[in-house]
């Protein structure tokens, strides 16, 4: 069953009349893999979901599933199976005849169909709500009448629309658990679209962000989390500081770069050209915080001022401005915090190794 | 504010509406129902508590006919604006995809409504009749040697004046019950691999059945009543309740008239207790 799950996209694109919604896009979804695809809202994220679907033609471009060119068939003929965002239960039926209802359109007796449907009811522990209808069900039971719906036609892929953003944060945490485990016992390929940078890292075994129809950046979420390529991706996935500045000096070793009366250390970057601009990254939480450091220390060191200390529970998230009033953001465990607390309006060197800094391209 | 201020005051809030219910409804309801048990001569009324009108009416096989004749012409009008108004209103809500056209649509739909009732009876005389139109064009292209006489004066010119007359009815509430349902229900149904048919069968049908039941207690309703088409459209050779209680008020027999009235009450009821048991309208009011 495994292996046919496999999509991809070639050069996909979506008009709506003379606005593009998607700008030719390409993307290989090995089979088996927990894809998010990520985005502001009208990325063309949904929009890339609903045509890998069916339920949005393709304006133009190729969609393989399974090495099969999939690109003009209906949904139920693609091997994909699609969870939408508010559920799209049936009101008039029961959670059985939901979870039934694509054994029966393909003509599985009456006795087969009550069967199968209590199994999948209970792979996704709703067995005891088979006779309740949709609107006697919490929101996340009718997600999981929702999940069993999509799966009991036995999909290579299923299609994930926002499946956790209806849900409260305690419930949504448990249902992501949930998904991912369900997902690596089926062993079919999951395209999950969000807007939420958490789900999306704590889920995927790839991550691609999208704006403005076209693919930013695709990749591990450690790859994204760590290396974005873009201001954007860097601002969007969040936990990072970006700064912008030009390079005063580029040697074998060390990038110098210099904004305003601030030089920033980096290692050494191959294309760094002296009077040129770079902007680089450095993760909120690798960023110290001293009130002397020796001088002639290898680190970027920058005088701030302490402007908000906000208490996280297991974080503590500190805002620093420097001299000429940009901020900086670093996040302390709450333990860091305790042994050495900031106050506002106290005065620090904020600092980190060269080697943490994440040039942008 | 106090629970028992609160309470006075829903009171007053309801009083309007009350009284409106009271003046409107209640009183003539309980004149027509107190006015069945009098008796009567060819010049008067009299006060009386007697149970003859009703005797006379369920005694009589006229009635009997008369109300097998007006089922017949409801349950007919019924198929056909049931049809035609499902068909209409599916169009709407799901082939028409902008609202603007949609209201458009809608409207055209009401254009007849400018117009009065007897009039738009009134003008399918010309259209049917033995000389009329139609038979002079089908005569003309010679699939008819002999006018057709069924067109007019005739059952079948009442139930097409009905279905004429009364099929918006359907097609408001139906139109209004399938703009509800959620356009993801039908995504997910094709998801499932249901066809177009089959999506209407086990998702669009169930789902406007509010709307059909509203739409058919209105048609059915306005039709059990109806005099004006069933004379004008049958010539006076075909008889309803409704004719039949017109004619016993033409004829100042006003209790025999209550009496008829009443039953002719009862029965719709009966009908329409009968379609809300059959479905729940509440989720559309």
């Amino acid at each position: 069953m495994t292996g046919n799950g496999a999509i991809e996209l070639i050069a996909v694109s979506k008009y709506y009349g003379s606005t593009i919604a998607v700008k030719s896009i390409d993307l290989k979804i090995p089979a088996g893999a927990y894809c998010c695809l990520i985005g502001p809202s009208g990325c063309g994220k949904t929009t890339t979901l609903r045509m890998i679907a069916g339920h949005e033609a393709i304006s133009e471009g190729d969609l393989l599933i399974g090495q099969r060119n999939v690109t003009e068939l209906p949904p139920v003929k693609r091997g994909t199976s699609m969870m939408f965002q508010n559920y799209a239960l049936f009101p008039h039926m029961s959670c059985a005849e939901n979870v039934a209802f694509g054994l029966r359109m393909q003509g599985v007796s009456p006795v087969e169909r009550a069967e199968r449907a209590t199994e999948m009811l209970a792979r996704v522990h709703m067995d005891m709500f088979a006779d309740r209808k949709p609107d006697q069900l919490s929101g996340g039971q009718q997600q999981r009448i929702a999940l069993a719906r999509a799966l009991i036609t036995q999909p290579e892929v299923l299609l994930l629309d926002e499946p956790l953003s209806a849900l409260d944060p305690f419930l949504r945490a448990r249902m992501r658990d949930e998904l991912r485990r369900l997902q690596q016992d089926l062993g079919i390929t999951f395209v999950h679209v969000t807007h939420a940078q958490d789900e999306a890292l704590a889920l995927s075994d790839m991550v691609v962000v999208m704006e403005d129809g076209v693919i930013r950046q695709k990749g591990t979420p450690e790859e994204i989390f760590n290396r974005p390529k873009s201001r954007f991706i860097a601002n969007f996935m969040g936990g990072q500081n970006i700064f912008k500045g030009k390079v005063a000096r580029a040697d074998a070793t060390t990038t110098i770069v210099e904004r305003g009366p601030d030089q920033f250390v980096l290692p050494v970057h191959g294309d760094a050209k002296t009077g040129e601009d770079l902007e680089f990254t450095i993760r909120t939480d690798l960023i110290g915080l001293a009130d002397d450091i020796p001088a002639g220390a290898a680190q970027s060191q920058i005088p701030v001022e302490i402007t908000t200390v906000e208490y996280l529970g297991l974080w503590v998230r500190i805002v620093a401005t420097t001299v000429d009033g940009k901020d900086i953001t670093l996040m302390k465990t709450e333990s860091e915090f305790r042994r050495a607390p900031v106050r506002r309006k106290e005065k620090f060197i904020a600092y980190w190794e060269p080697e943490h800094a994440h040039v942008l391209a | 504010m106090s629970a028992p201020n609160s309470k006075r005051g829903s009171y007053f809030l309801i009083t309007p509406m009350a009284l409106i219910f009271a003046i409107f409804l209640v009183v003539p309801l309980l004149t027509i129902v107190v006015v069945s048990f009098w008796d009567y001569d060819e010049y008067r009324i009299l006060p009386d508590f007697i149970f003859e009108n009703y005797s006379y009416l369920l005694g009589s096989s006229v009635t009997w006919q008369i109300y097998l004749n007006t089922f017949k012409y409801a349950a007919l009008t019924w198929a056909f604006t049931l049809g035609i108004g499902f068909t209409v209103a599916y169009f709407l809500a799901f082939y028409v995809r902008s609202l603007t056209w949609q209201i458009i649509l809608f409207m055209v739909c009401t254009i007849p409504f400018w117009t009065s009732n007897i009039i738009r009876m009134i003008s399918w005389i010309p259209f049917l009749g033995r000389n009329g139109l139609l038979n002079q064009a089908l005569m003309g292209t010679g699939i008819i040697h002999e006018p057709l006489e069924f067109l007019l004066f005739s059952d079948f010119a009442v139930v097409l004046a009905d279905v004429h007359l009364y099929t918006l009815f359907m097609v408001v509430p139906i139109f209004n019950s399938m703009m509800r349902i959620d356009r993801s229900l039908i995504e997910a149904a094709r998801d499932n691999g249901a066809s177009g048919w089959a999506t209407l069968r086990h998702i669009i049908v169930p789902l406007s059945k509010p709307g059909i039941a509203i739409g058919s207690i209105f048609v059915i309703t306005v039709v059990m009543g109806d005099f004006i088409t069933v004379r004008l459209m049958s010539g006076g050779q075909s008889a309803s309740v409704g004719l039949q209680i017109s004619n016993e008020i033409g004829m100042l027999q006003y209790p025999a008239a209550a009496a008829s009235a009443v039953v002719l009450l009862i029965t719709v009821l009966l009908i329409v207790t009968a379609l809300l048991r059959l479905v729940d309208i509440r989720k559309e009011l």
